[in-house]
């Protein structure tokens, strides 16, 4: 092994409760110098808990948290405390950085550890900050502005902030999420030489190909308990998987499409949105009747905008977006919804329920003004919940009943909840945008088999994701989406990984 | 040993009702210190206050009738609130309603009580709700802060009123008292039991509060505006209109508290004076805010709530 064996931070008999929910049961979790330990699991197994209680954010119920001072002897962290974290010499990289976009880099990295007005200290920190790139191979031009950066300089902004307080153990919270396939590899690298210096790596991933391609250890979480501890020179994929989920992975067949009639066209489209990034710049594709269109990129290069105009909230700035052959011209989610477009939001907790109304309300608000459910402008509760009940039975959504508050609802039941209010309709086009992201494997396969057999009864999808397996499991044809331009990709039999991250970084395949 | 404050994940009818009424208590125990520092009997003083409240038939009216506005701005905020927009400007409202109502029922129309009466009210209804959709319109156009701007409306509304009615808006036959010309005869409410001040007003806003539960509970509107407040975002994404909502809620929150104003002036001496000055904000604020009370639960203050509006001048 690469590693020593002295330990730098140890998590005894952690437990966390919210209400009647146990977040983290009794977990252990030892890492030593060197080593790259990866905390894996779906989300709400409680790796991010166990880390928010390690770094202070959350207080837990029992347990003890120590790590080791300079000196290298364990001493018992305060709980509650994100200082006496920072002073153990803790460094935690979150999924959302914590860089103020008008400082340059090098401020940032000075911000919070010294005063960027002292005298001389900016020399001293270009010095120590350039021997720090200089061992770890973390490139990054210290003088630009923070905004001008991208995500992946951004994250790498990130580590050296971390470094330049002499930390020993790193925790980096899904820091792949927003990385192409290379630049993951970039990281991973930087992260092997981070540990053979002697940092200790804690590396929090729900996906399983990097956890194996970069950690020493795997640690897998499920329902907040430890569902096993492995090396990863002797772990399997598949007994990963099933470790994971704690059962059998079923993956749902797809045949291949018949695609008809062109349903939602966008011709030449340009849309200002955000960065300059995520702006449209002369958007064209088609989505056929029968067919699963996954549209691939890293997130934050026009997603977001092709998103908003087929969910109905913006209108092009020029060309045009056909539905059935008609352009749209008001940015209507009603008219869309009417017209047959079946929309699943991105951040569904966030844009696609109220979390403090009921269930049957959530399924009825698309269509609250509707013959279905009003009258006269007053409200039709009977129909409300008895389409309620009817959805609850046929999409498996896991709730006290139609009056419970959505907030109540896991995510998966959250999306089956969303599918079950834009599936009613039988729409002739779908936006599914990140349809499964962060469900576990059985709510996963659900949503699938409802998106396949929605494709089946002749509707048009199309497939957002960040996900790439996903996207090879779902679509028939690819768009790859980079700096705010779509380029056709092909079937999806034609092509694989490597090909799809090189037109994700914007290089033609 | 540290405390952190964590929210319940549920919380059980009994807990609620204990949180509500022991805020009560706790307000009634802290009005025991300077009563105690008066050197007086706190228990005594309670005593008073009810006896002051419910003691006579005169009481009671008194009361009632001072309840009127506080329950229609009461609504008000609580309205407003729930598609989370802060109304601070009920005083503005109130007498920017009553300004209105002197305007239009003050001979410039001449109808049959039945036709004037609701008109007058309507007039003051869209006054105060022009007080109310204006910091709104800002609101969404420019970020601007409806607190501040709702605020600072009251004092500008209270100038202007004392300048009218120092100026064109004086009663000639007042005696050199600012004060308004009086409404017509025709636009006075009747009283509810004679010589008490009791007035239909009380009915206008219990009637009020009553629409207003119905509006909530029973419409697509308050439908829409609970979902505009608890989640703009998600009811953006579901398609419903943001904006076209807060603008309805505010001409509804803004309009609710112009009402017993214009119904106050619609009283039997029906005219303005300056020292009309219920400084209803802040006790109708604190109404929704009540620990443990759902917005529009406040349709009946608790009567026990310190005499926060000075009586207008008989």
């Amino acid at each position: 092994m690469a590693y020593s064996d002295s330990i730098v931070l140890s998590l005894e008999g952690i437990t966390k409760r919210f209400g009647k929910l146990v977040a983290n049961d009794a977990l252990d979790l030892q890492l030593r110098r060197g080593e790259i330990l990866a905390l894996l699991g779906e989300n709400g197994a409680g790796k991010t808990t166990l880390m928010n209680i390690l770094f202070g954010h959350y207080v837990q119920d029992e347990g003890i948290v120590r790590a080791a001072d300079a000196q290298g002897t364990l001493q018992v962290l305060p709980p509650g405390s994100p200082g006496a974290a920072l002073d153990a010499g803790i460094g935690m990289v979150h999924q959302h950085f914590a860089l103020a976009e008008n400082l340059s880099g090098l401020d940032n990295i000075r911000l919070g550890t010294e005063g960027l007005f002292a005298f001389g200290g900016k020399a001293a920190a270009r010095k120590k900050v350039g021997q720090i790139i200089a061992e770890s191979g973390l490139e990054v031009d210290l003088d630009r502005p923070v905004a001008a950066l991208t995500v992946g300089e951004k994250q790498r902004v990130e580590i050296l902030k971390a470094l330049y307080r002499n930390v020993r153990v790193l925790i980096l919270d899904e820091p792949t999420a927003v990385l192409t396939p290379q630049e993951s590899e970039g990281l991973f690298t930087v992260l092997r030489r981070l540990a053979a210096n002697g940092l200790g790596v804690i590396f929090i991933s729900h996906k399983l190909g990097e956890v194996l391609s970069v950690s020493h250890r795997i640690l897998v979480l499920r329902g907040g308990r430890k569902a096993g501890e492995l090396v990863t020179a002797d772990a399997d994929r598949r007994a990963i998987a099933d470790l994971m989920v704690g059962k059998a992975v079923a993956e749902v067949a797809r045949t291949p499409a018949t695609p008809g009639q062109t349903l939602l066209e966008f011709a030449d489209v340009h849309l200002r949105q955000g960065s300059a990034r995520q702006s449209l710049r002369g958007v064209s594709f088609a989505l056929r009747a029968g067919e699963i269109v996954g549209l691939a990129g890293v997130s934050g290069n026009g997603q977001g905008g092709i998103a908003a105009l087929i969910s109905g909230l913006a209108i092009p700035d020029s060309g045009k977006v056909l539905l059935n052959n008609k352009p749209i011209t008001t940015a209507d989610p009603r008219a869309l919804v009417a017209a047959g477009v079946a929309r699943m939001p991105e951040d569904r907790q966030h844009d696609g329920v109220v979390g403090t109304m009921s269930v049957a309300d959530n399924i009825a608000i698309e269509e609250v003004r509707g013959a279905a459910f009003s009258r006269m402008g007053l409200l039709d509760r009977k129909a409300m919940e008895s389409r309620a009940t009817s959805a609850i039975a046929a999409y498996d959504i896991r709730c006290p009943g139609p009056d419970a508050e959505a907030r109540l609802l896991s995510g998966g039941n959250v999306q089956k909840l969303i599918l079950a209010r834009v599936l009613e309709r039988t729409p002739q086009i779908i936006l599914a945008n990140q349809p499964t992201r962060g469900l576990d494997v059985g709510a996963q396969a659900e949503v699938h088999y409802r998106i396949i057999a929605a494709r089946d009864r002749g509707a048009a999808v199309l497939v957002i994701s960040e996900d790439l397996d996903e996207l090879f499991a779902l679509a028939d044809r690819f768009l790859v989406v980079h700096a705010g331009e779509v380029s056709d990709a092909g079937p999806s039999d034609l092509l694989d990984r490597g090909a799809v991250g090189l037109l994700m970084a914007g290089q033609a395949a | 040993m540290s405390f952190r404050l964590e929210p319940r994940a549920d919380a059980s009818v009994a807990l609620k009702l204990s949180v509500s009424l022991g805020a009560g208590l706790a307000a009634l125990l802290l009005v025991a210190v300077p009563v105690l520092f008066a050197g007086r009997n706190p228990i005594e003083a309670y005593g008073l206050i009810i006896q002051g409240a419910f003691g006579s038939l005169f009481a009671l009216s008194e009361t009632l009738n001072r309840a009127t506005p506080l329950i229609l701005t009461g609504l008000a905020a609580a309205v407003a609130f729930r598609a989370k927009l802060w109304n601070i400007g009920a005083e503005g409202q109130l007498y920017i309603g009553a300004l209105a109502a002197v305007l239009v029922g003050s001979g410039l129309l001449q109808m049959p009580p039945a036709l004037l009466i609701p008109t007058v009210m309507i007039a003051g209804f869209l006054a105060g709700g022009m007080m109310m959709v204006l910091p709104t319109i800002l609101k969404q156009r420019f970020g601007a802060d409806e607190v501040v701007i709702t605020l600072l409306l009251n004092f500008v509304v209270i100038l202007l009123v004392q300048m009218l009615i120092e100026g064109p808006l004086k009663d000639p036959l007042a005696m050199g008292w600012p004060q308004s010309v009086p409404l017509l005869a025709e636009a006075k409410f009747a009283k509810l039991v004679p010589r008490l001040r009791m007035h239909w007003g009380l009915i206008v806003g219990i009637a009020g509060a009553l629409i207003l539960w119905f509006m909530v509970r029973k419409t697509v509107l308050g439908f829409e505006i609970k979902a505009v407040g608890e989640n703009r975002a998600a009811a953006r994404f579901a398609g419903i209109p943001v904006d076209a909502t807060m603008l309805k809620v505010a001409l509804i929150s803004g309009g609710l508290p112009a009402l017993p104003a214009s119904a106050r002036c619609l009283v039997s001496k029906a005219t303005f004076p300056p020292t009309f000055r219920p400084a209803l904000v802040i006790p109708a604020l604190s109404l929704p805010c009540w620990p443990g009370c759902r917005p529009l639960a406040p349709s009946l203050p608790p009567s026990s709530s310190p005499p926060s509006s000075s009586a207008p001048t008989p």
